[in-house]
Formats: structure tokens, C-alpha cells, sequence
């Protein structure tokens, strides 16, 4: 158990509140329909068309979240166009974090 | 055993030292037996840095003074300053060592069978030994110019690592990028080091934290360093080299590139709160490494959410996560100078700061290894390319679970834990650093979630029908850090209190630190 500075974690109470809530779980499943067929009624039906290949049915990780980087569009051009790849961009952005640094410490305690 | 405990700080360093030149000539007699010295002699700096981190435990700083009568003599007789090589390791240190000691033994033996198809395998393993070397070195030192020698061994190696598959331009000029940025870093650093040497006449951190008055000059080198080891761990804006060097690398030197950063990451504690400790605007630096640990976090994620290369994916990952170390370590830093925030919640931030980098060094080189075990089986890095893959592949699928799930922050996993400790902790000095800490993990589980369905599930692929499960030894290498993650998550009380805590608490008493030098004497 750890303790925070408002509460605290006992993974072991977690873990033993998980299995009781995985035990329901497993028993009103083995209450399902009995007169379920494994492998008939798990096939696709795609309204009497042809069945699709493996690879096409499969979704690409490129269509994942497509509408969350459309919506965040602003962000993600920008940000993206300034991941150059280029090495002296990579040491500008040094210099420049240099430079911010060295003037915070020196506004905030003098030189 | 009392002889070997003494001398421990220094054959840590030295066996992977020695082993990495006596590769090449044991490598003449065969694979097998190459092998069988890596894995022994990292087994056996396994086994020297649990004695020492359990007589750490029980007596606390252990010295070792190079060249002296007794090696525990930092201060000859009537001398002022330390004048020989020092190693002083603390419970923050010997933390860093029991880290590098397990990654390393578990990269080592998943390098044997993913190594297995590659020309030059003893050349690797020179390399991997010598990053060893260098990066005990970096943790161990008590002196700021062998920190800066044994940070170039490391970055040294480190470069030629991830260029070593030669036959992938994009491999070589990953490589190319690693070891100019950190040409430049060290050269920043070195010029920081100087800077005090001219002053204070020394190079010890102990003397110098000592005597140090955060004169301007002082001021130029703590930026010179900050920046300098910012930009090797990989923190925004100063991280955009890092995925274009640990995507191309093997999967097991990627796992052992992280944990560089992580020792990276303890040089820039340990000058903050160590070497500048005592005279420190504490809250001003400490404001520094919360934004950037903030953005690095933010930015990080974004990134990793967008990638459909898995190693890319894997990198970002790695940059967003160190950002939540930099900010609970920040935090307690920015509390330094005011006991009854420190002891409120200070503390605590740091503890889970320091406790996120023990997780992220059993998950992140695990979850490159799922990433490389994917790769070695179907020669690509593509998630589009990817799918079903969990259909034969169901060891590397439940290793990935358990990483990516450790990784968001789902309870009961370990990173989880670490993660509550900084929540709760950075929320009561800045209620909007626990809001974006959040955001960001439920974005980590979005796109773990991404990778998976990728590659994992789905319709079995006619293209990876005969993929097999990949072998042995790079099951057990993984195994070994799952197994530890799972130790950890069951058992974080122990964890912290043991090795987290006397981390904490040697970053937080510097006079500690200056003590086991100076003799008392600050």
C-alpha cells in the first residue's frame, strides 16, 4: 500500500474486488442463450453479399481516430511541420531554449 | 564478500569495461561462448549492485576513492578538496544502477536470438557492453568531469548502436543525428563544467556544492547543463531528434537508449538538487522543469497517437512519459525551500517522479521489445501493414497487454501507482498540471488501444499466416521486465519504501551528499 497526501492505493484490494466483479461476470454469461451455435451464428452477414477478404475487413491503424486529428486540425499541422528532421533545426531550437533559460535565471535572481 | 562490497562501485563500471574488449577475443572461439560472458558478467553486475544497494540500505553513502590508501578516504590527510577520481553512491544512484542492472541483463538476453540473423554480433556486443560501462559511470560519479567523459562513452556507443543495422540508410542517419546532438550537448556541458572549474579550482560535486554561490558565471553553467542534458533525455521542444534515432535502432538497444535517457534525466536532478541544491532559486527552476516536463507530456502524446510506425509510436510514447517524472520531481523542487509544502506534498511529488522511472524502465524497453518481436517476425514497423498478428503470436500479445496497460495508467499496473502518487501530489501545488497529467494518460490508452487493434486483432492476415511466435530467449528478456512490472504493481508499498524512498530522500539532503565528501564539514 502506498500513501498519498489525501489518500491511498492497496492494489491487493483492487486486484481481489476485480476477481469477485470478474466472478458475476462469468456467471451470468453461463446463464446466456443455450441454444447458441459456435460457428454459425458467429458468421457474417452482410445483407447476402459476398463475404470479404481477411485484409479487408481489417481496420487500418491510419483510419484510428481520424475525426480526433480532423477536429485538431489547428494543432497538429503545425506542430507536425515543426518535427523538420533537420539537425540544425533540432540545435536552433537548443540555442533558443539556452537563451530562454539564461534570461529567466538572471530576471528572477539577478545577474 | 566485505572485499567485493568495497570494491563494488568500481566493478560495476569495470566489468562491463573489461568484458566489452575481451568480446572480440573470446567471440573468436565461438558465438556460444561470447554469449554466455555478456549474459554472465551482466548477471554478475546484477548481483554487485543488489549488495551494494542492500549495504546502501543499512549504512548508508558508500565512497570510492580512486587511487587511495583506503577506498573509503575522499580527503587525504590536510587536504582541503578532493584531488582523485571519486565514485559516491547514494540511495538515489544505486536506484539508477538497480534500473540499468536489470534492463541491461534483459536487453543482453533478448539480443541473442534478435541479434541472432546479424553480421558483426560481437561488435554489437562490445558496443552494448561499453554503454553499460559508461552509463554505471555517469550514475555513480562523484565528479562532474568524468560525468561528462563517461556521458560521451555512452553517447558514443549509443550512435554506433543504432547505426549498426548499416544496411538501413534511415539506420545510419539515425545514428548520424544521435551523435552529432550529442557532440553538441557535451561540448555545452563540458563548457558548463569548465566554467566552475574556474572558479572553484575542483570538479568534485561534493566540494563544489559546498563552496557554490550562484554567481552569474554559476548561472551560465546550470543552464549549460540543464539544456544540454534537456535535450538528451529527449524533453520538448528539444526532442524532435529522438524518434528519428530510436525508431531505427534494434528494439533491444532502443530499450537500453530509454533508460541513457533516464540517466541523463539523474544528471539533471542531481545538479538541481545536489550540485546547485543549497543556493538554488528552487522555485524558479523548479517552474522550468514543470513546463517543460508539461509540454513534453502533452506534445509527446499528440505525436504518439498520430504514428502508424510502431517504433515511431513507441519513441513519442517514451518522450511523453518522462515528461510526468520531469513534472513530479519538478514540483518538489519548486517546493524546496518551503518545509511545510515540501512535507505536504513536496515529497510526495517526488516520489512519484522517481517512482514513474522505475515503471518506465520496466514497461517502455518491455513494449519495444513487443515492437521489435513484431518486426523480427514480419519485417515491418508499419501498423497498416499489420493485423491478426495476436492469432500466433500469443505471448508477445499478452507481454504488449501488460506493458500498454502499465503504461496508461490502468489500475492494478505499477504505472498506475506512480501515476495516483503525482496526481494527487502536483494537484495541490497546481490543480491544472493533474488535469493535463489525466488528459494525457487517457490519451496514452486511446492510442495503446490504436496499436493494438493494429496489430493484434482482427481477422487473421493471409500474408502473416505462417507468422510464428518469436523465440526463446527474447520471450524470456521480455518476461523478465513483465515479471518485474507485475512485482512492482503487487507490491508498490514495498517498492517505495525500500528503493524510492532513499531516493528521494538522498536528492532531498544534500548535506548528505556534501557530508560523505567533506567529512562533515559543508
Amino acid at each position: 500500500m502506498i500513501e498519498s497526501p489525501s489518500g491511498f492505493w492497496g492494489p491487493v484490494v483492487w486486484i481481489i474486488a476485480a476477481i469477485v466483479a470478474l466472478l458475476i461476470a462469468y456467471f451470468i454469461q453461463r446463464r446466456g442463450e443455450k441454444a447458441y451455435k459456435k460457428g454459425v451464428q458467429s458468421e457474417t452477414f452482410l445483407m447476402g453479399n459476398p463475404k470479404l477478404s481477411a485484409g479487408e475487413t481489417h481496420v487500418r491503424a491510419h483510419n484510428i481516430y481520424w475525426g480526433f486529428f480532423e477536429g485538431l486540425k489547428k494543432y497538429y499541422i503545425p506542430t507536425i511541420a515543426a518535427h523538420t528532421g533537420i539537425i540544425n533545426d533540432h540545435l536552433i531550437w537548443l540555442i533558443a531554449g539556452i537563451a530562454i533559460v539564461i534570461i529567466i535565471l538572471f530576471i528572477a535572481g539577478g545577474i | 564478500m566485505d572485499k567485493l562490497l568495497t570494491h563494488s562501485p568500481i566493478l560495476i563500471i569495470a566489468i562491463p569495461l573489461l568484458v566489452a574488449f575481451l568480446t572480440p577475443l573470446i567471440g573468436r572461439a565461438g558465438g556460444k561462448a561470447r554469449n554466455t560472458l555478456v549474459i554472465a558478467s551482466l548477471a554478475f553486475v546484477e548481483f554487485l549492485v543488489i549488495i551494494l544497494a542492500r549495504d546502501i540500505h543499512l549504512n548508508g553513502i558508500h565512497i570510492y576513492t580512486l587511487g587511495a590508501i583506503a577506498p573509503d578516504l575522499a580527503l587525504p590527510g590536510g587536504a582541503m578538496m578532493p584531488i582523485r577520481i571519486i565514485l559516491e553512491v547514494d540511495g538515489m544512484s544505486i536506484f539508477m544502477g538497480i534500473i540499468w542492472a536489470t534492463v541491461a541483463l534483459a536487453a543482453a538476453t533478448f539480443s541473442l536470438s534478435h541479434m541472432a540473423r546479424e553480421t558483426g554480433q560481437t561488435r554489437f556486443y562490445t558496443l552494448l557492453l561499453l554503454m553499460v560501462a559508461g552509463c554505471f559511470g555517469m550514475i555513480f560519479t562523484g565528479d562532474l568531469f568524468n560525468l561528462f567523459v563517461f556521458l560521451e562513452i555512452a553517447s558514443i556507443s549509443g550512435a554506433a548502436l543504432i547505426a549498426f543495422r548499416t544496411r538501413f540508410a534511415d539506420a545510419v542517419e539515425g545514428g548520424f543525428k544521435y551523435i552529432v546532438i550529442s557532440a553538441v550537448a557535451g561540448l555545452m556541458f563540458l563548457f558548463g563544467v569548465g566554467l566552475l572549474y574556474a572558479q572553484y579550482n575542483s570538479l568534485n560535486i561534493g566540494f563544489l556544492a559546498s563552496v557554490m554561490q550562484y554567481s552569474m558565471l554559476d548561472k551560465i553553467a546550470l543552464t549549460l547543463f540543464l539544456m544540454s542534458l534537456t535535450i538528451k533525455t529527449g524533453m520538448v521542444p528539444l526532442h524532435m531528434w529522438y524518434p528519428d534515432s530510436y525508431t531505427v535502432a534494434p528494439a533491444n538497444v532502443t530499450a537500453m537508449l530509454v533508460i541513457t535517457s533516464h540517466a541523463c534525466m539523474y544528471a539533471v536532478f542531481r545538479i538541481c538538487f545536489t550540485l546547485y541544491g543549497g543556493v538554488l532559486d528552487a522555485s524558479v527552476v523548479g517552474w522550468i522543469i514543470v513546463i517543460i516536463g508539461l509540454l513534453t507530456m502533452f506534445v509527446g502524446v499528440t505525436m504518439a497517437v498520430f504514428q502508424t510506425d510502431v517504433m515511431r509510436f513507441m519513441s513519442y510514447h517514451a518522450i511523453s512519459q518522462m515528461g510526468y517524472m520531469w513534472m513530479g520531481v519538478g514540483v518538489g523542487l519548486a517546493v524546496l525551500g518551503n518545509p511545510g509544502a515540501l512535507a505536504a506534498y513536496g515529497r510526495d511529488a517526488i516520489n512519484g517522479g522517481i517512482f514513474h522511472i522505475l515503471n518506465h524502465a520496466m514497461y517502455k524497453p518491455l513494449l519495444f521489445m513487443t515492437a521489435g518481436a513484431l518486426f523480427h517476425r514480419t519485417a515491418t514497423r508499419d501498423l497498416n501493414k499489420m493485423g491478426g498478428l495476436g492469432h500466433n503470436m500469443k505471448f508477445t500479445l499478452i507481454l504488449y497487454i501488460i506493458g500498454a496497460l502499465s503504461i496508461a495508467g490502468i489500475p492494478p499496473l505499477n504505472g498506475f501507482a506512480s501515476k495516483f502518487l503525482i496526481y494527487e501530489s502536483v494537484y495541490q501545488f497546481n490543480p491544472v498540471l493533474a488535469v493535463v497529467a489525466m488528459l494525457v494518460s487517457i490519451i496514452t490508452l486511446a492510442s495503446f488501444t490504436k496499436a493494438f487493434q493494429s496489430a493484434f486483432t482482427g481477422p487473421q492476415l493471409p500474408e502473416y499466416k505462417n507468422v510464428k511466435e518469436v523465440p526463446k530467449p527474447m520471450l524470456i528478456g521480455m518476461g523478465i521486465l513483465a515479471a518485474a512490472i507485475i512485482f512492482t504493481s503487487i507490491f508498490p508499498g514495498l517498492v517505495v519504501e525500500h528503493i524510492v524512498n532513499p531516493a528521494t530522500d538522498a536528492l532531498i539532503n544534500q548535506s548528505a551528499y556534501v557530508n560523505g565528501i567533506m567529512g562533515g564539514t559543508p
